[in-house]
This record gives C-alpha cells, sequence and structure tokens, in this order.
C-alpha cells in the first residue's frame, strides 16, 4: 500500500545527515584514518544509494498495482477511511521491516570490511617486522 | 517472480561492476545498490506476506515477469541519467563548448 514510505523517510535523514558529515570532513580536512578503508560520508552514501534505489523501484512497483497515483491524496488507500488503518499498520510492519533490513544488511557489511582491511594492515604490520 | 528477477539483475551488475568499473568512474556501483536495495526490501514484503498470509512465496506468472522486467528498465534508466549528468567521458561538455 505504502511501505515504501518509511525507507523514503529514513533515506531523507541519512542524506541530510551524510551532506552534514561530508561538510564537516572537508572543513576540517578529515582523511581516512590509516586502518579505515571508508569515512563515514563514504559509508552513508552507500546506504542512501540502497534506501534510495529500493524506495525508488518499489514506488514504481506501487505505481504498477495502482496502489499510487500522480494525483491527490498519490495513495489510493487515503480515498477510503476504512483501507487507511491498515495502510498505517502495513507501513509499521513491512514499511520498517524493510528499513531496518536494508540497515542491517549495511551495518554488517560495513563491519565485515572494516575488520578485514584492519586484519589486513595487522599483517602487513607484521610482514614489515619480519622484514626489517 | 520481480524478487529473482532484481536479485539476477543484482547479482550480475555487481560482478560487472567488480571485474570491470571498480574504480565506479562509469556508476555501476550505483546501479549495482538499486537493484541490491529493491531486492533487500521485496524479500522483506515477500517474507512477510508468506508468514502472515501463507500460499506460495514467488508470484510466477506473466503480469509478475513483465513487472520484474520494467523494473530492471527503470533502474537502467536511472541509472543512465545519473551517468549522463556525471558525464565521465566528458562527451557532452565537449558538444557544448564546440
Amino acid at each position: 500500500m505504502a511501505c515504501f514510505i518509511v525507507p523514503v523517510g529514513e533515506a531523507i535523514v541519512t542524506t541530510v545527515i551524510q551532506k552534514v558529515v561530508e561538510k564537516k570532513e572537508k572543513k576540517y580536512g578529515m582523511k581516512i584514518a590509516k586502518e579505515r578503508v571508508l569515512n563515514w560520508s563514504q559509508r552513508l552514501r552507500l546506504l542512501n544509494g540502497l534506501l534510495w534505489g529500493g524506495s525508488i523501484l518499489l514506488a514504481f512497483e506501487h505505481i504498477w498495482h495502482g496502489e499510487v497515483v500522480p494525483w491527490p491524496p498519490f495513495l489510493t488507500a487515503m480515498k477510503n477511511p476504512a483501507a487507511v488503518g491498515p495502510m498505517l499498520h502495513e507501513m509499521a510492519t513491512i514499511g520498517v521491516g524493510m528499513a531496518v533490513f536494508v540497515t542491517l544488511v549495511w551495518a554488517v557489511i560495513m563491519t565485515v570490511v572494516e575488520l578485514s582491511a584492519t586484519s589486513m594492515s595487522e599483517v602487513n604490520i607484521e610482514y614489515t617486522k619480519e622484514g626489517s | 517472480m520481480w524478487l529473482i528477477l532484481t536479485t539476477l539483475a543484482a547479482i550480475i551488475t555487481t560482478l560487472i561492476w567488480y571485474l570491470k568499473d571498480p574504480k565506479n568512474e562509469y556508476k555501476l556501483g550505483l546501479l549495482a545498490l538499486i537493484f541490491w536495495g529493491a531486492a533487500l526490501m521485496w524479500f522483506v514484503d515477500h517474507v512477510m506476506a508468506y508468514l502472515a498470509e501463507g500460499g506460495e512465496f514467488f508470484e510466477i506468472n506473466a503480469d509478475a515477469t513483465l513487472l520484474g522486467i520494467s523494473v530492471i528498465i527503470v533502474a537502467l534508466m536511472v541509472w543512465e541519467i545519473t551517468l549522463f549528468i556525471s558525464d565521465p567521458k566528458g562527451v557532452f561538455k565537449k558538444k557544448i563548448t564546440k
């Protein structure tokens, strides 16, 4: 019905956060720490890509199924007062589930990338010690 | 069916990005993110619908297949517009400055 609105909301928030973080990183000349692969603005850009990309395609699917229309009130469920309740329930369950799942997958990927980079840099330090 | 097609598109795009465009010059990383984002969201949608209503997990019929193909076309259009705006080869910049 309108489950994609929840990831869209999260995408708006994370995009604003990413822009603010990016500005701060530029202002203070923050560079990526030696043991880090990505700085925070780059990490948030990946999350934004997942959220915006997914939301756009989901919005298209809703248009396909006639649940979203290009004229007010845009959501067909809003026309019928009896359908508003189920729509809000769907947003609270499936919509929130989607947003949480995408964020969890992103967090796991970022953790794995950073952990593997840290272990690689430790291996390099070991090699350097042995070599010197 | 659109979940299967979108996941397939995500896997193929990620592979092409890894092999041909690791520096993300042609924004294949963005296309992969678009597909993965949608695939993850539809996966949650399918699981929750399956748990709540039961029935078949995948909807396999002509309409669902057509939707899957249309979704891929929409993603490709979004990617192409972004690519042309960034213009990594400078094709449009050259045309404008001529």
